[in-house]
């Protein structure tokens, strides 16, 4: 689903956040990425979003070689991949329904089925209430949820999340990676950077580790293969 | 990868609407970030008020001053209609050669009508008009010459093909002298086209002037609006879709500007006619100041929409591709 062949990215300035990366991800699996700060974690989300170009290397996810799309056509590419950030990146002067229903709208649903989705979004992350909340109205973990329900809204085979649980405390933690898992079970690629060892050790899923831009020891965790799909 | 391909297939399937569908959303965010544009020109009423102020007087100014040039245009047309030429003859010509003169220019192309005068009915004018007639009939004979009065042809009305007209008639071997009463007419006429360029010259400046301050309202709204446009990128938003609100948003703006402009030169208008009046009244005129008339309205706001989406354009095309998600 996410294949990664030799990708290294070097910037501007000299700085070469990944080196020679390989792996590869199947469809249906749930991954977690760690590794310390400046290991290279936000570089590699950023390739797979085409915030970034690769300096080296091939690119190809759900069977499409990232290297072959044009900037004209990265809009079409980002709709089938759902994301997840660490500061939510809501609209905090829109309701939490406008919010959810963003992907939906950008990508030409019709109208008349944008709210029962909507509805359907919220339910699966436990808000289905708040849809006419502000944002500021909701606590971190909410707007995380609600975060969530708009990445998986238009439905896409591929989920990524860069450090979703950043600001959460431990509970809520635990809470936001279940959904994840929820969402893996039906289907869902996930792929979540995240720092949080204890709690990735709790989850027992394959984890990739990054050291200064290179993939250190992939390696499967506990009981990973039990949950797979 | 066979387990890729299915779920590839499984989301288009999920995604997939009807073509019919898909242009009635895409109609839809076209009426929505129509009334969204309006909107935010309504959110924010004093600083509105000021930009289509400032776009309002820069549109006003040419078309006031259009307005007045072709009334004064309209002005020295109808006296140029009345241009006339005229032919005094030689000293000597009975009346009944000046009959036969005035038979064979009226037979030229562009002669419209001849009136005689002969040297009688000139001396009785004269007369009667200025006040030397005692003085006159101190004198054995007539002085004055007879006179034909000839008016142009529509063709010949212009300044250009009157003076011809006036050469080719004063050749002829009757003729003593010709007089045109255009000269005036023509330099007014050279004067109001100087001033048409040099208004339609100020006219593209301030259009420039209406794209760059719509522009800049629109570089601060893009500037406002960051997030939303970085979040959209992110979850897939083409650029025309990311661009279509600014675009309505500016069209809004140059609209607003139009109305302004209409309603300044409108207010001018009625302040001006008040002594347009009085000054026709003293030339025994009853002319009146046209307005910009429903074409002239329908192109100057017309012209403010297209300024305004101009603007919107310049400022969306310089800003958004700046604005990357990161």
């Amino acid at each position: 689903m996410i294949q990664f062949s030799e990708v290294s990215k070097r910037y501007a300035g000299g700085n070469e956040a990944l080196a020679s990366v390989s792996f590869n991800i199947e469809h249906g699996e749930m991954v977690f990425l760690t590794g310390p700060s400046g290991a290279g974690k936000s570089t590699l989300l950023k390739l797979l979003a085409l915030i970034e170009r690769p300096s080296r290397g091939q690119i190809i996810v759900n069977g499409q070689n990232l290297g072959g799309i044009r900037r004209g056509q990265i809009p079409h590419y980002r709709r089938k991949v759902g994301m997840i950030f660490q500061d939510h990146k809501l609209l905090h002067d829109r309701p939490v329904f406008d919010n959810v229903a963003l992907p939906l709208i950008i990508a030409g649903v019709a109208y008349q089925d944008i709210p029962k989705r909507v509805s359907a979004a919220l339910e699966l992350v436990g808000l289905a209430h708040k849809e006419r909340a502000l944002p500021v109205m909701l606590s971190t973990g909410e707007q995380q949820r609600v975060g969530i329900a708009r990445a998986v809204i238009s439905r896409p085979p591929i989920l990524i999340a860069d450090e979703p649980t950043g600001n959460l405390d431990p509970d809520l933690s635990f809470e936001v990676m279940q959904l994840f898992r929820r969402l893996n079970q039906v289907g869902i690629t996930v792929l979540v950077a995240s720092h949080d060892h204890n709690l990735i050790r709790r989850l027992g899923q394959r984890v990739l580790s990054l050291r200064a831009g290179r993939v250190v020891a992939p390696e499967l965790q506990g009981d990973a293969h039990a949950g797979r799909a | 990868m066979p387990a890729a391909r299915d779920d590839g297939a499984r989301g288009a399937r999920l995604s997939r609407q009807t073509l019919g569908q898909r242009f009635a959303a895409y109609r839809l965010h076209h009426r929505q970030m129509l009334a969204a544009g309006f909107e935010r020109l309504r959110r924010y009423p004093l600083a509105t008020l000021m930009t289509v102020m400032v776009i309002g007087i820069a549109l006003a100014l040419p078309a006031g001053t259009l307005v007045l040039v072709s009334n004064a245009k309209s002005v020295s047309g109808t006296w140029q209609g009345a241009a006339r030429i005229s032919l005094f003859l030689k000293q000597n010509l009975s009346d009944s050669a000046v009959q036969q003169l005035a038979d064979s220019v009226r037979a030229h192309a562009g002669v419209a009508s001849v009136k005689v005068i002969t040297a009688s009915q000139s001396l009785a004018e004269f007369r009667q008009h200025s006040g030397f007639g005692d003085t006159l009939s101190l004198l054995g004979s007539n002085p004055l010459p007879a006179v034909l009065v000839i008016r142009p042809t529509n063709d010949y009305t212009t300044p250009v093909a009157a003076q011809q007209l006036g050469h080719e008639l004063g050749v002829l071997p009757q003729v003593a002298e010709v007089r045109m009463d255009i000269q005036w007419l023509r330099r007014l006429q050279a004067m109001l086209d100087i001033l048409h360029r040099a208004v339609l010259i100020i006219a593209l400046l301030l259009a420039l002037a209406v794209v760059l301050i719509v522009g800049n309202t629109i570089r601060l709204e893009i500037e406002n609006r960051r997030t939303e446009i970085e979040v959209s990128k992110l979850m897939g938003a083409t650029d025309a879709f990311i661009r279509r609100p600014f675009l309505y948003h500016g069209a809004w703006y140059g609209l607003a500007g139009g109305v302004m402009a209409w309603i300044l030169v409108l207010i001018a208008l009625l302040l001006m006619a008040g002594p347009v009046a009085h000054l026709a009244s003293l030339y025994g005129s009853r002319f009146s100041l046209s307005g910009l008339g429903f074409e002239g309205s329908l192109v100057l706001l017309v012209s403010g929409i297209a300024l305004g989406w101009l603007g919107s354009w310049v400022a969306v095309a310089r800003h958004l591709r700046a604005i990357e998600p990161t």
